[in-house]
């Protein structure tokens, strides 16, 4: 089926959603080629079911990033700053 | 790397309270990291240990020519991998996990390759931007459900924000290794997250 479906499409066509989604991670790393970006762009601009999708995906790397690391306990705190003292 | 300069001067000069800073800025991030190496808590606890004391030996040595923090999760990694092979318990890290499944669960797609329907949306929180304080609670344990070479990148890159290129040189990745598996990585996250979210259609 996916073959089937690659061998249909050309490169130059309109992309679908079931393509935008594969290219959602490149786009926000900012590594997608010139042209693949601007067919990734224009199907943005036509489709509120791939709008969505990409927001989400901001909203989920955005959360994850701010996920709360537990501090470490006083004990393992104390022990490394006092070697770190005793480094002098 | 301008900040790290001045961090690094107070580090040299022997600053307990720049040391301090450092471990509470990275402790957690590191703990999170040698996790995905290692099998339990406590021998990511020892691995991040004998990563800190690893930072206190070099650190006379070190000049800055990599960002300090990358530094410091080169000696982690170099660290969890040697406590890994000891262990022999840990799951193989490679790239050879063939990892091509689609982002989204195929059915979500018409002939067409367009949706079939509105996907279902996650819930965000206005006042942040961010999913909502419901999702997050969820972060950890769907990531958790990732195999470990997922879980290493996504932790690498989203979790403690290093850029692309230093995920590979600390994973040995190739660039489009680390793109596949963090592409899948998120979209597995997302996919766990979709049961607790309300459908509205």
């Amino acid at each position: 089926m996916r073959r089937f479906f690659r061998w249909r499409r050309h490169r130059h066509d309109p992309l679908v959603c079931r393509e935008f989604v594969e290219l959602v991670t490149d786009y926000l790393d900012g590594t997608l080629p010139e042209e693949e970006r601007a067919r990734f762009d224009a199907h943005l601009a036509e489709c509120d079911g791939c709008r969505g999708y990409l927001e989400d995906m901001r909203r989920l790397v955005g959360s994850l990033r701010e996920l709360p690391e537990p501090p470490p306990d006083p004990a393992t705190r104390e022990a490394l700053t006092r070697a770190f003292r005793d480094l002098r | 790397m301008e900040d790290d300069r001045a961090l690094l001067e107070r580090l040299h000069a022997g600053d307990e309270n720049a040391f301090e800073a450092l471990v509470t800025q990275h402790h957690g991030s590191l703990r999170r990291v040698a996790r995905t190496f290692v099998r339990t808590d406590a021998a990511a606890d020892d691995v991040v240990q004998e990563t800190w004391l690893g930072v206190l030996r070099g650190l006379a040595d070190f000049e800055g020519r990599s960002s300090l923090r990358t530094w410091i999760f080169r000696i982690l990694v170099n660290r969890a991998r040697t406590r890994a092979a000891r262990d022999a318990r840990s799951l193989p890290f490679s790239a050879l996990e063939t990892d091509e499944g689609p982002a989204v669960d195929p059915t979500a797609f018409g002939a067409d390759g367009r949706w079939s329907s509105a996907p279902a949306r996650l819930d965000g929180d206005p006042e942040t931007g961010l999913l909502s304080a419901e999702l997050r609670r969820h972060l950890q344990q769907a990531i958790e459900g990732l195999s470990p070479d997922q879980r290493a990148v996504i932790t690498l890159r989203d979790l403690v924000g290093l850029e692309a290129g230093e995920v590979c040189d600390l994973l040995e990745l190739s660039d489009a290794n680390q793109r596949v598996l963090l592409h899948r990585a998120r979209a597995r996250v997302r996919t766990a997250l979709l049961p607790l979210v309300e459908v509205t259609r």
